[in-house]
């Protein structure tokens, strides 16, 4: 078909890990210039295969070419050189080092044989200028928020002139405008004759960017098709395995809650910083959605109930009686149960187990004398694993080896097995599959009905609209508008988001 | 009152009268297919955790068995056990219980530099209360465990509280805590001569030492503390995610100080050890180094250095290891001047055994 050797070609690779064939003779294909969406559910082996073609596993067989030469990169970095980056969906830089530093480390321009300060800032603002991020340079990455980091890291992967790009979710921690400059920074290298291989769950996002799909499946390639000649319903199914009407079924989920009259949690004035003055209400049975560009307040404010973060002004009642702020044992006390945006920092403990992880909060609010015990706490995690239906052999497994959807179920299962009444949700189903991201919304949709008040934070407007009855829209740290019932549609969302009518 | 509604809704759950709870349990029936796995994976984590430390004094044994004669040999002196196997329990008691508390403070994160000084402050507090003010042994025993508690409360107050780096923490009372001994005892070595005092390290019950039956005895005390109640799970959540513990709710300084605490204590029982040992308070050279050998055989026990998971049993087998390799050199007639050499090569051996990134380089060849 094409006369020249595709730029990236693997044939039917394999790779076995102890109780799971993780590839099982995969082929994929990246041409030049083009990008390349690699589809399918967590564990369907999108990972691996990234990873055999980066050089970070070796393949029990098969072959990877370049150019139509057989390379066996033996690590990331030799891979680099051969021109293979890749940017991971964590980011992996240095948090106490600058952001310029982070982007050229290894490789600073030098002077007189010493790292030449100057050079260094201005080569990374170039880099920077280039992804259409204005920012300080010399400010701490861990400092910055995540889609800066996010940034930082495509930023240091474009800086090695790398020929083709691997983004391993680069935009689930990045808003709408973000996304779009970041597109239109693909777009542009593919227009270069890079080639961009692109693992997203926004299925919205590959008919945005992405010229051609792989979807894989069991550690299979299942289908490789050009975007246009691939229907987003059939794009799910194939990554299901199911048939086209039970892909229906799981896309078109609805799991609207109705909120009571009854107020469970009410904040008034709630500021930090250059979030508020926020108030709002939580109300029984219904869940408010919070929406807003990254860095609006939403995160912020569901942080300073739960008490994660103290406030500096402002206060929050449950059930009418004041919650003493800054204390997350407090609020827990009070029924108050925060998931937080970033799982891996501030909730899964990693070495711990799945039994261990789900117990946690109950134990710590009986105390440490009143111990729940082993049995206990496998009756409890086992309920859990079954209930929210986590994909774990069993509860002893450690939960950090779980993948990320799973390691958020355990995340929720700890929370409500305290049995909150009010929970917030920052982001649940970011970087999570479509069908466990069906299933929290709709396990959502569920715990509203029996009576919970809902905060549900995400950056995805169909999902807030989807699961949420009041929307509360955040700008500039500020409320700007507030939607209920039925006006609670995504373009009324957007719209309040990009500033327009104010006060719906 | 909230709580304890709480606490009863948790229990009504599993009978089934919470409503809540009750829907939750879905499809609750006969136990499910993953126990057996289950429990046997917890088990093999629990033994893996220990199990380099296990290995190692596995080995020391096998050599012993090999080529010291009469090392299994017990002998019944005057109604006392005795042996070279009694001797390494007896010797290694003090190690063992610098290390429990070693593993307690490792896994929340942290690391307690100062647990020799204590020792010499534990001892010197009960040795001036007994020679030199009249007490009596069990006012000087309540005295120096007092301090030792003490001492773990200041360390904890600076890690938890004042967020100093544990290294730096415990670093000034490594250093401040022999000149503290020193001013109790005014530079002397104080001596002391009282039964109680001298039957700590010295005596037998039932043909046992002592030490031995003290090191057993914290040992279980250390157990039933950390996994018959949640301490354990809090320490080791601490340890493996400060934040995250926090959030759910763990008063992480709290549980921080505690093993703090429970460190200095072990320090003291380990210091009065060593002053009954030689009947006399010695500021200058009680428990001089051991910190070094106690963090050693925690982490051969099969404590993560940067905090989480820990194993009490672990830890006093490492203890017994470094006592065992140090009884066996004797008994081999190694040289003192070599015996250093030895142990650092033994331990460099257990240590790559247990390196992750050194297996799989052997297995790859």
């Amino acid at each position: 078909m094409v006369d020249a050797p595709p730029l990236l070609e693997a044939r039917g690779l394999v790779k076995v890990y102890p109780g799971v064939r993780a590839l099982d003779g995969a082929d994929f294909t990246l041409r030049a210039g083009e990008v390349h969406a690699l589809m399918g559910e967590n564990g369907a082996g999108k990972s691996t295969l990234i990873k055999a073609l980066t050089g970070a596993v070796r393949p029990d067989a098969g072959e990877v070419r370049l150019d139509g030469r057989v390379v066996r990169p033996r690590s990331p970095v030799e891979a680099q050189r051969l021109g293979v980056s890749t940017v991971y969906q964590e980011v992996n830089l240095a948090p106490n080092l600058s952001l310029a530093e982070n982007l050229l480390l290894g490789r600073q321009p030098r002077r007189f044989g010493l790292i030449d300060r100057r050079a260094v800032r201005r080569r990374a603002e170039e880099i920077m200028a280039r992804l259409g991020v204005r920012v300080d340079v010399g400010r701490p990455l861990g400092s910055l928020p995540i889609a800066v980091q996010q940034m930082a890291a495509i930023g240091r992967a474009l800086d090695l002139d790398a020929r083709v790009l691997v983004l391993d979710e680069p935009t689930s921690s990045l808003d709408a405008e973000e996304t779009a400059r970041l597109f239109g920074v693909v777009r542009d290298l593919a227009a270069r004759g890079m080639g961009v291989v692109f693992i997203t769950h926004f299925i919205g996002q590959v008919y945005g960017v992405c010229a051609r799909v792989t979807v894989m499946r069991g550690g299979r390639v299942v289908a490789v098709r050009d975007a246009p000649d691939l229907p987003r319903l059939e794009l799910v199914a194939l990554m299901l395995g199911v048939s086209m009407e039970e892909a229906r079924a799981i896309e078109g989920a609805h799991a609207r809650a109705g909120s009571s009259a009854q107020v469970a949690l009410r904040a008034r004035g709630l500021r930090r910083g250059r979030v508020g003055p926020i108030d709002l209400e939580l109300r029984r049975g219904g869940a408010l959605g919070l929406a807003g560009l990254l860095g609006s307040g939403r995160t912020e404010t569901a942080r300073m109930i739960a008490g994660s973060d103290r406030p500096e002004g402002g206060r929050v009642e449950v059930d009418g009686r004041a919650l003493r702020a800054g204390s997350p044992r407090r609020a827990i006390a009070a029924g108050v149960a925060l998931c937080p945006e970033d799982r891996k920092a501030e909730a899964i403990v990693p070495g711990l187990s799945v039994r261990e992880n789900i117990a946690l909060a109950v134990q710590a609010r009986r105390g440490w004398w009143r111990a729940i015990g082993r049995r206990g706490q496998r009756d409890l995690a086992e309920r859990f694993v079954r209930s929210l239906r986590i994909a774990t052999p069993g509860v002893e497994k450690a939960a950090g080896e779980l993948s990320g959807g799973n390691q958020q179920k355990v995340v929720l299962a700890r929370w409500l097995a305290t049995e909150p009444r009010v929970l917030l949700l920052d982001e649940p189903t970011r970087g999570i599959d479509v069908g466990a991201k069906a299933e929290i919304e709709r396990l959502a949709g569920d715990l509203c009905g029996r009576g919970l008040a809902m905060l549900f934070i995400s950056s995805e407007v169909e999902e807030v609209a989807r699961v949420c009855d009041r929307v509360l829209v955040l700008r500039d740290g500020r409320v700007a508008g507030e939607l209920s019932g039925e006006s609670v549609t995504v373009a009324a969302v957007m719209r309040l988001i990009a500033g327009e009518g104010e006060r719906a | 009152m909230r709580d304890t509604e709480r606490g009863k809704s948790l229990r009504g759950g599993r009978d089934g009268s919470d409503e809540a709870a009750t829907e939750w349990r879905g499809t609750r029936g006969a136990r499910t297919s993953h126990v057996p796995y289950d429990s046997a994976l917890a088990a093999l984590r629990a033994i893996g955790r220990a199990a380099p430390a296990a290995a190692a004094v596995g080995l020391l044994l096998a050599f012993n068995a090999a080529f010291t004669p009469g090392f299994f040999d017990l002998t019944i002196v005057d109604g006392r056990l005795a042996g070279s196997l009694v001797d390494v329990l007896n010797r290694g008691a003090i190690v063992a219980l610098l290390a429990l508390g070693m593993a307690l403070v490792i896994a929340t994160g942290g690391v307690d530099l100062s647990v020799g000084a204590v020792m010499a402050i534990a001892g010197a507090a009960a040795a001036t209360l007994a020679a030199q003010h009249g007490a009596g042994a069990w006012a000087a025993i309540a005295g120096a465990l007092a301090v030792g508690t003490a001492a773990g409360a200041f360390n904890g107050a600076l890690v938890a509280g004042a967020g100093v780096q544990p290294i730096v923490a415990t670093l000034v009372l490594m250093v401040a805590g022999r000149g503290a001994a020193q001013l109790l005892t005014g530079g002397q070595i104080v001596t002391f001569n009282d039964p109680v005092l001298n039957f700590i390290d010295g005596g037998f019950v039932a043909g046992v030492p002592m030490p031995v039956l003290i090191g057993a005895g914290a040992l279980a005390l250390g157990l039933s503390l950390t996994r018959g109640t949640a301490l354990g799970l809090f320490i080791e959540a601490t340890g493996d995610n400060e934040r995250a513990a926090r959030l759910a709710g763990v008063r992480v300084r709290t549980v921080k100080a505690s093993a703090y605490m429970l460190c200095g204590v072990a320090a003291a029982v380990a210091g009065l050890l060593a002053a009954s040992d030689i009947r006399a308070a010695d500021a200058n050279n009680a428990g001089l180094y051991l910190e070094l050998d106690a963090i050693l055989a925690a982490v051969l026990g099969g404590t993560a250095l940067r905090g989480g998971r820990f194993s009490l049993v672990g830890a006093v087998l490492g203890a017994l290891f470094i006592q065992g390799l140090t009884t066996t050199l004797y008994l081999h007639d190694v040289s003192p001047n070599a015996t250093l050499a030895v142990k650092a090569a033994a331990v460099l051996a257990v240590c790559l055994a247990v390196s992750e990134r050194v297996r799989v380089w052997v297995w790859r060849k």
